[in-house]
């Protein structure tokens, strides 16, 4: 990690009151922006990133050289058309490319924070990223959307404000963390937190990081975000470089030195404090319970129009957990519009080249802010 | 533009909720937003539908009204529109009662089984009837049961069910039905449109 250089940010100085009761405040929060404002200030849409990403959405990514997460999703002609609206996506608080979080250094110490970083929440990190609307003078977003841990602040950010976005766009998540998920995620946690060179998570971020407890955290969620069928069609039992078994344990099977492949990259830009707090903070998502047990009253004050997606083979934010959403929001009369997008891509889907999921968004917010213009709704 | 569509439009007023079950393209919804500047949800089982709708801007979810309709609260439209689809469900009579339920008034309309061309073909040919508004072959009709006019009058009479309005539609024809008139129009509707309450 490193090169923060070339990374916009603002400081956000007055306190942010955390859910753990903590106070935190003159903070950095790290963001990118594409296309541009408008004179009307109407066109902007915050996206919010999932677990692992930040705010590099489209484009390459300054930091890793590689292609914004969302690059299929936001751009020029693409589905946010950036030609059109003015694209803002941060870095969550916790999160390790430039905002406030667990590898920020304390310059009391000149070590990093670690685990002396206070544990956040989606509601926090929503909270801390609503001061980019003052930051741009924006008073009204055009939507607000996400995907996964995105669209778990989308639906906390509408809670939170209720009339600060015109149209919401939660994507494959749910309204509230299920036991799997928290499975999941706490066999993430322990594989970093067995790692040596984790040391209670003050490591010093320089060497001897945890690298191979992170390496297998990702190796394990990457599982989470693909279909059983995905992964059988795009390698079955297929052979790595071989061309028989070798009797041992180095990764005979393509799908063994692909998941090698993927925790060895992720840990060079990802850190593993981060990793802990930012699953953390989505296990202890629970929007319902925040609104006492009745969903719905988390969007009564809200006029925003949601479009909810789910996936077919998301077997990690099933369908079933997105239609939660749809009810909560038709039990109030809200302006809901869901379809389940068919394909084998699992839970990753939202990240991929999928073209239905991709022109249907496009379509949807090309014509709703045509709409939204001349005053038809 | 269908005739079917400008008729229910007439039935619906200005500025209120409505629930387009079964809302197909969203062909339906688009006219009444545009000329009744009406608040329009839709419910559609087809992904395609569904897709081809949200692209337009449309609030439409994707569902079965057999089992989705249960999400929406009493009495939480002005008006539930089930237009030609209460042939394909498995239970036409527990999908009424839930659209009286949601809706204040509801309007159903009803390819007519009873129509004249209809009986001729299974008079005459003996053959499962193919219409332009019934145009499947009886090994893959999604039409599970189909009714005539007559039928659903008789079925909202012994259910209880206030009927409006019954309109007739023959090509670009429309008129009233009565109860006077209901077997000869029963003999000559290609569809029936109903405006129900509770």
């Amino acid at each position: 990690m490193g090169n923060f250089g070339k990374m916009k940010s603002i400081t956000i100085k007055q306190p942010l009151k955390l859910d753990c009761g903590k106070e935190i405040s003159n903070f950095p929060l790290a963001y990118e922006t594409y296309g541009n404002l408008n004179e009307k200030k109407d066109n902007a849409i915050l996206v919010f990133h999932a677990l692992t990403g930040d705010q590099f959405a489209s484009g390459i990514n300054p930091v890793t050289n590689k292609e914004g997460w969302w690059n299929y999703a936001v751009g020029p002609g693409k589905a946010f058309d950036t030609d059109k609206f003015f694209v803002i996506c941060a870095n969550v608080i916790g999160g390790c490319m430039g905002s406030y979080g667990p590898g920020t250094i304390d310059p009391s110490t000149n070590k990093p924070i670690g685990t002396n970083f206070p544990v956040i929440t989606i509601n926090d990190m929503v909270n801390a990223q609503y001061n980019l609307l003052d930051h741009f003078k924006i008073e009204k977003l055009f939507a607000v959307a996400g995907g996964s841990m995105g669209g778990m602040q989308v639906l906390q950010f509408v809670s939170n404000f209720p009339n600060k976005a015109k149209v919401a766009l939660p994507i494959a998540c749910t309204a509230s963390h299920s036991a799997q998920n928290i499975a999941f995620n706490e066999l993430g946690r322990q594989a970093i937190m067995s790692d040596i060179n984790w040391k209670d998570g003050l490591y010093d971020g320089q060497t001897n990081n945890p690298d191979k407890g992170l390496a297998v955290a990702r190796m394990a969620a990457h599982i989470t975000y693909l279909s059983k069928k995905g992964l059988q069609e795009k390698f079955g039992r297929n052979l790595q470089e071989r061309s028989d078994l070798k009797f041992g344990f180095d990764a005979d099977f393509q799908i063994e030195s692909y998941l090698r492949y993927q925790g060895s990259v992720f840990v060079d830009r990802f850190d593993a404090n981060s990793y802990l707090y930012i699953t953390r903070a989505m296990d202890y998502f629970d929007l319902t319970k925040q609104y006492g047990g009745n969903l719905s009253k988390a969007f009564k004050e809200s006029k925003t129009k949601f479009f909810i997606i789910s996936f077919t083979s998301d077997w990690l934010y099933p369908t079933s957990e997105n239609k939660d959403i749809v009810i909560a929001l038709n039990a109030i009369g809200a302006d809901v519009g869901f379809v389940e997008i068919k394909t084998d891509k699992g839970h990753d889907s939202f990240l991929l080249d999928v073209p239905d999921f991709l022109s249907t968004i496009k379509n949807y917010l090309n014509t709703t802010y045509l709409n939204i213009n001349e005053r038809r709704i | 533009m269908k005739e079917e569509f400008k008729v229910i439009s007439e039935l619906i007023d200005e500025k209120s909720r409505v629930l387009d079950v079964g809302c197909g393209d969203g062909i339906l919804m688009e006219y009444l937003l545009k000329n009744k500047v009406v608040d329009a949800r839709g419910l559609e089982i087809s992904k395609e539908k569904v897709k081809k709708c949200l692209s337009n801007g449309l609030a439409v979810v994707e569902g079965n009204a057999e089992h989705d309709l249960k999400q929406f609260p009493d009495l939480s439209f002005d008006y539930v529109i089930l237009s030609q689809t209460l042939q394909a469900f498995m239970s036409p009579e527990n999908v009424i009662k839930d659209l009286l339920r949601v809706g204040k008034k509801v309007i159903v309309t009803i390819p007519n089984f009873g129509h004249w061309k209809v009986r001729l073909d299974l008079l005459f040919k003996g053959e499962m009837p193919i219409t332009k508004n019934l145009p499947y072959e009886w090994y893959n009709t999604p039409n599970l049961h189909m009714c005539t006019i007559q039928d659903f009058y008789n079925f909202c009479h012994n259910k209880g069910i206030n009927i409006f309005k019954t309109i007739s539609l023959n090509g670009q024809k429309t008129s009233k039905i009565t109860s006077s008139n209901l077997k000869f129009k029963n003999l000559i509707s290609e569809l029936g449109i109903f405006l129900l309450e509770k």
